[in-house]
């Protein structure tokens, strides 16, 4: 097996098969990976936060949100020779780790992170293959170039390939 | 000024580390009545340091873990998240309710660790309070045991904005039988800091 490329909070990479991306312990962050099959290139982004139009644009991490961080990130993917139409998208984490009162703020982020991923994917017409979303566990995603399977691993759950 | 952890001067590390320090040293009283022991604790270690990095302190990102979370507010607002490895959850539990086989933690040690947490991140809100007069209410814990990582992202979601840096205290707890390391982080809204800087006399 190749060597893992490991991303980290707010933060993308983006490689080619036979390589393995991983990104581990998602919480309420979500993993987005954007994959194109002819080229076996493709991307994982570990999203924080929702929307970065909130924050002053001047000293923003792009890679933090989920509106810029998968514009930045196809971007890319298309510098490195895919075409717009291939890539396609499987997601995982949203998760609300603490089961604090309904209708509170803290417990929507995973849930708002999920719905603002959805958002900026159909805005640039990509396709979501596979999910595993929310619920109330953590979870560490891998996603193989080479297959274009993701792969999450939970610890009170059994591997579960997507 | 400052608008983010990063742009905190020196002096003002050190009014957050001595906001750490008399935290601790309510904590180890607290700790000491629950257990009916001496505690002891080292000068606890104060930081302020990125995500990745406090991660890497507490065994990696994806170290099975059991965090209590509560929130604080009124003149303050801020959330503390006390982290405590699986195993060392499992000795002080057996200590105060008595050791049993089982690999999983009971719901009676689950809610006696969520009391513990809660009594511990009570001790810092309460430092501050008695150090700036501020009037500042702790919400009740929340519980959660999973990938240490998974259980961070909560508060630095919550508190993206003010930048990826957060406060990490570390503090070993010695008593008579057993140790107990301990490890908070605290996020406090940058208003929130910026009125704690104030009422101790520091320049923003």
């Amino acid at each position: 097996m190749s060597q893992l490329i490991v991303v980290g909070i707010s933060d993308y990479k983006f490689t080619k098969g036979p390589e393995v991306i991983v990104t581990y312990a998602l919480g309420s962050c979500v993993g987005v990976c954007l994959y194109d099959k002819v080229t076996k290139i493709g991307g994982l982004s570990h999203i924080m936060l929702p929307d970065s139009t909130n924050f002053s644009a001047k000293d923003i991490n792009r890679k933090k949100f989920a509106d810029t961080a998968l514009v930045d990130l196809v971007q890319e993917l298309k510098n490195a020779g895919v075409r717009n139409n291939r890539i396609v998208a499987k997601i995982a984490g949203g998760a609300q780790m603490f089961a604090v009162q309904p209708g509170s703020k803290l417990g929507a982020i995973g849930e708002r992170n999920i719905d603002c991923v959805k958002k900026a994917l159909s805005q640039l017409r990509i396709p979501i293959l596979a999910e595993d979303t929310g619920l109330n566990f953590g979870r560490t995603q891998y996603f193989d170039l080479e297959t274009g399977i993701m792969k999450i691993q939970s610890l009170n759950r059994r591997i579960e390939e997507f | 000024m400052f608008n983010n952890y990063e742009e905190l001067s020196d002096m003002q590390i050190d009014v957050l580390r001595e906001i750490g320090n008399i935290g601790a040293g309510n904590a180890a009283t607290a700790l000491a009545t629950i257990l009916d022991e001496k505690v002891d604790m080292n000068v606890p270690s104060v930081r302020i340091t990125g995500f990745d990095e406090a991660v890497q302190a507490l065994g990696g990102a994806e170290t099975m873990t059991v965090a209590v979370l509560v929130n604080f507010s009124g003149d303050g607002n801020g959330m503390i998240m006390f982290l405590l490895n699986i195993k060392d959850a499992k000795s002080i539990m057996d200590i105060l309710v008595g050791e049993d086989d089982s690999e999983d933690l009971s719901e009676m040690k689950i809610s006696g660790i969520k009391e513990i947490g809660n009594i511990l991140s009570s001790s810092y809100v309460n430092a501050i309070s008695a150090l700036t007069g501020l009037n500042i209410q702790v919400s009740v814990p929340f519980i959660a045991i999973d990938m240490v990582g998974a259980l961070m992202s909560v508060p630095i979601i919550e508190f993206g904005a003010i930048g990826d840096k957060l406060m990490f205290i570390e503090e070993n707890f010695k008593g008579e039988t057993n140790d107990l390391k301990s490890n908070m982080i605290m996020f406090a809204e940058i208003n929130t800091l910026k009125i704690i800087m104030q009422k101790l006399g520091l320049e923003i």
